[in-house]
């Protein structure tokens, strides 16, 4: 069920609160050990679902009330553990709601339970987790992406009708694309970054991983809006006014970028979008967007800065995982070295190193200036166009273990984090399928995996998204 | 480009310990990501574009603090080890 679906549905008394929640839990422990998609299933919160039922029944309008949703284990929920998959904060109780959670409880939906993700949002394919991968609901051999994977998975498997991830380099888009469903990075500063658990400040989003495109738009209106608890938050119309969407789009695509690499029918996929797009009297034009190609490095130098100072609060001395040596050194290297996984430890150093005094300038610096020229490049192809295109990823969901090199990892979101430099919002729609072969179902058989296609808008242009998204929701409908 | 007593040197830094068993392969794979993003220090920017950052950081007024101990039982309850409520760590400054 879509959200639109399950409100028709409660509406029309057709099925209750009580009932769509004990049809969502029931699917999320039977189907969790294993797909390992949540880190823990909330037991039903009664006065929550007795509260929800009542508003219905008086025609409260809130769309989201009595909706079971699922939530990214890095977003706090007050008295609920929020550990980010990691053993650092294991046994961590929030001391507050997330903005996004407060304005979800007033609008009166629930909350199945915290999804796995990679270990403090850092990978690709939720395998860092500190608490074992989630599986791709598709082929239970392949990874769901990452590092949202756990709330993805959750979403693809039906074991909640909606799910909030957060991205920082493609963590919602990325996994939405690999298990078909929708991703929504929002622009930066649309959503409040106040409890969520921070990796990189500068790039940060938490977005809706949905079933469809109303579904994401309806959860991307309730969680937005400022905030004075992120002082980071923006008004409507700050970039300039809302852009009516054009009945005629045009669609962008970086043609240079997708010379190599992309994998030849996840490609073709992509090019057969287009011409439906243009069978419905858009136009696809080229643009130009040559920093993209540094993008990747560009990520890779501020995000772990950033990361390096964001988890140095995580030293084991007022709350989380906290071990105890001889000397109060000790008590640090100690409760970090144990609380952080290989690749959070990774992230710090390269972090660490780039912010030193002797590789400042020739690192940070200069991907702090590509970000700025990046950002130049796509307000100037934005002259030409509405949206920009390409796929996703490279290639579909890949197995486990099969990108175990820190850096082939890293290239999965080549595409993907150039959003999140430039602070333009982006989504990743389902584009159809391809073929690989299976190794569950015996030999010669093959498995049909998703495959999204990915659209920028400018700041603040969500319903350019929406509207181009819609149409290829509709082409592949047909 | 990265030596495994530079790798100490920042774990160190970081209040981290990459342990000996890890030490070699940890370097090596550090080793080949700074040569990835070292593609940035080859890179030629536009003449004349300092590029300013477009991000800048916000931050609000203070405001009034909250009410006086809202808080202090919750965060309290969260200590690894507690005194009423004040945090017990080990003697940082010594009177030797």
């Amino acid at each position: 069920m879509t959200i639109v679906e399950a409100a028709r549905a409660l509406r029309a008394r057709e099925i209750t609160v009580r009932e769509l929640w004990d049809a969502c839990a029931e699917a999320a422990h039977t189907k969790n050990p294993e797909l390992n998609a949540f880190l823990e299933i909330f037991d039903a919160d009664e006065s929550a679902i007795a509260s929800a039922q009542k508003r219905i029944d008086e025609g409260d309008a809130s769309l989201l009330c009595g909706i079971p949703l699922a939530l990214k284990d890095n977003i706090l929920i007050e008295g609920k553990i929020a550990s980010a998959a990691s053993k650092m904060l294991e046994n961590y109780r929030a001391t507050y709601d997330a903005t996004v959670v407060k304005k979800l409880k007033d609008a009166g939906a629930l909350f199945v339970g915290r999804t796995n993700m990679d270990e403090f949002a850092m990978g690709s394919s939720t395998e860092h987790s500190a608490f074992g991968p989630t599986k791709n609901p598709h082929d239970t051999s392949r990874v769901p992406g990452g590092s949202s994977g756990g709330s993805a998975a959750a979403v693809a498997a039906h074991l909640c009708i909606a799910a909030l991830g957060s991205d920082t380099g493609g963590s919602v888009r990325q996994p939405a694309a690999l298990t078909g469903i929708v991703g929504l990075k929002p622009t930066c500063g649309v959503v409040s970054r106040s409890g969520l658990i921070a990796m990189g400040s500068s790039l940060d989003q938490i977005g809706p991983l949905t079933k469809t495109i109303e579904d994401a738009r309806i959860l991307y209106e309730a969680i937005r809006g400022v905030d004075p608890l992120d002082s980071t938050t923006i008004p409507d119309g700050l970039y300039g006014g809302v852009l009516a969407s054009p009945k005629r789009l045009r669609v962008g695509v970086p043609r240079h970028l997708l010379k190599e690499d992309v994998d030849a029918d996840v490609l073709a996929t992509f090019d057969a979008t287009l011409e439906k797009l243009a069978r419905e009297g858009h136009t696809i034009v080229d643009v130009e967007l040559p920093m993209s190609s540094h993008a990747l490095a560009a990520y890779y130098v501020i995000m772990p800065a950033e990361v390096s100072t964001n988890l140095a609060r995580l030293d084991g001395i007022r709350y989380g995982h906290a071990s105890r040596g001889d000397t109060l050194l000790d008590d640090y290297i100690l409760s970090r070295t144990e609380g952080f996984g290989e690749e959070t430890r990774r992230r710090i150093l390269l972090g660490t190193f780039v912010l030193s005094s002797g590789y400042i300038d020739a690192y940070y610096r200069k991907a702090d200036a590509s970000r700025a020229i990046l950002r130049n490049e796509y307000e100037k192809a934005f002259e030409s166009c509405d949206v920009v295109a390409f796929p996703t990823t490279l290639s579909p969901a890949f197995k486990f273990g099969e990108k175990g090199d820190p850096l082939a990892m890293y290239l999965e979101d080549i595409f993907t984090v150039t959003a999140n430099l430039t602070g333009m919002p982006a989504i990743s729609v389902p584009m159809g399928f391809v073929e690989r072969p299976s190794t569950s179902l015996g030999a010669g058989e093959s498995v049909k995996l998703p495959v999204g296609i990915h659209f920028t808008a400018p700041h603040q242009a969500e319903n350019l998204l929406f509207a181009v998204s819609s149409e290829v929701e509709k082409a592949h409908s047909k | 480009m990265a030596t495994t007593e530079e790798v100490k040197k920042l774990a160190a830094l970081a209040r981290i310990r990459v342990e000996d068993s890890e030490l070699e392969k940890f370097t090596s794979e550090f080793d080949a990501i700074l040569a990835y993003i070292g593609q940035l220090e080859k890179l030629e920017l536009p003449k004349g574009e300092t590029a300013k950052p477009a991000l800048r950081n916000v931050m609000r007024e203070d405001g009034e603090p909250h009410a006086g101990g809202l808080y202090t039982e919750k965060l309290a309850e969260q200590f690894p080890a507690r005194e009423g409520n004040t945090l017990s760590v080990k003697q940082i400054i010594t009177h030797d």
